[in-house]
């Protein structure tokens, strides 16, 4: 019973943390919604320990922590490839803003040579 | 210098529909050597240095060499810098770039040259190993070297012996393809910069220059350094080859 308690406990924890971070618009609405649903899915099967051995019966995994353990992993490797595919694309904006500051920057210290600039003096 | 070459300099052609653009990194030492130097072969060339984030005083020795500054506010690679300035040569209407190392190991004094083989193709490489001049390496970077130049040049369907060299020239067609899109990772902006022109039916060809010794700096001769070179060489062939 104590450790359906200590799960329990943990997943209110989790979700509590989504939504106060949701709240204080520290987490873009995508990321949040991912980790509010694996919040759920905690409290879920802690609060009915049941549905677990339950799934694992219906897929055919021998006991309901192995199946956690498979779908806890599965869902890190997702997460953190997503990550790295998010960074990847944020350096590559990162890059292209860095050129145009620097290009920017020539342009200004120049005087900008647009078409009335002569007009100008 | 051939006589085709001599015509261009006096002609000033290289002065006026060419950019030559010098990606640096704390070069402070050999960047004014360098633009000295493009200035001897046409004393009206434009050159733009891009200064990749140095924390030296680059830009200031560039600029009093006589040089436009690009100056990135932080480092972000040669393919970053390089592609600064092909977006510079768009904007500004250049229809050719030369891209010249900022450390003084190669000899401005071949640009006629480069240029002379652009009128034959779009992206012009001086190549290092061509018979002229005493350049050489050894071992494991050697070998990496001789395994991109033999993929490349099937690649690009020309005879490539040194595709690594940031010794190059491009003409309006080859700028406008790498203003848009030019490789950022390491290897990514000799090797993959090369597979883009072939993908784009861009020619590629190369000429034979002298490289100067580095006036600045160590070149990477050490061994476990160049064996993870090879490696690096094998992988960025690997993505190259499945990469859309």
């Amino acid at each position: 019973m104590g450790v359906h308690v200590l799960a329990l406990v943990g997943g209110l924890i989790a979700v509590g943390f989504m939504v106060e971070l949701l709240r204080r618009r520290q987490l873009k609405e995508k990321y949040a919604v991912l980790w509010l649903l694996v919040g759920l899915v905690m409290l879920v099967i802690a609060a009915w320990p049941p549905l677990l051995d339950d799934v694992a019966r219906a897929t055919g995994v021998k006991s309901g922590p192995n199946l956690l353990l498979f779908v806890a992993t599965l869902v890190l490797i997702v997460v953190c490839v997503h990550l790295s595919w998010e960074v990847s694309r944020l350096e590559d904006k990162t890059r292209a803003l860095a050129e145009e500051v620097g290009l920017l920057r020539l342009e200004v210290e120049q005087g900008v040579r647009a078409p009335d600039a002569g007009s100008r003096g | 210098m051939t006589r085709r070459a001599e015509q261009l300099c006096e002609s000033g052609a290289v002065s006026q529909r060419c950019l030559v653009v010098v990606p640096a990194l704390n070069e402070e030492a050999s960047v004014g050597d360098v633009i000295r130097d493009v200035k001897r072969v046409d004393p009206a060339a434009h050159v733009v240095v891009v200064d990749d984030g140095s924390t030296d005083n680059t830009s200031d020795v560039a600029k009093a060499a006589g040089a436009d500054v690009i100056t990135l506010p932080f480092n972000i690679g040669v393919g970053g810098a390089l592609r600064a300035g092909f977006r510079y040569a768009r904007r500004f209407g250049y229809r050719v770039v030369v891209q010249v190392d900022g450390d003084g190991q190669h000899n401005p004094a071949h640009i006629p040259e480069l240029l002379v083989a652009l009128e034959g193709a779009d992206v012009v490489i001086g190549a290092r190993f061509a018979g002229v001049g005493d350049y050489e390496v050894r071992g494991a970077r050697k070998l990496a070297m001789k395994l991109l130049a033999r993929s490349l040049s099937r690649r690009t369907g020309e005879r490539l012996t040194d595709t690594t060299s940031g010794f190059r020239a491009f003409n309006g067609k080859a700028v406008e393809v790498f203003a848009n899109d030019y490789p950022a990772e390491y290897l990514g902006d000799t090797v993959e910069a090369l597979v883009i022109a072939a993908r784009a039916g861009l020619r590629v060809t190369q000429i034979p220059v002298e490289m100067r010794p580095r006036m600045t700096g160590t070149p990477s001769h050490r061994p476990i350094k160049s064996t993870i070179y090879l490696g690096r060489v094998f992988l960025a062939l690997a993505m190259s080859r499945i990469r859309r």
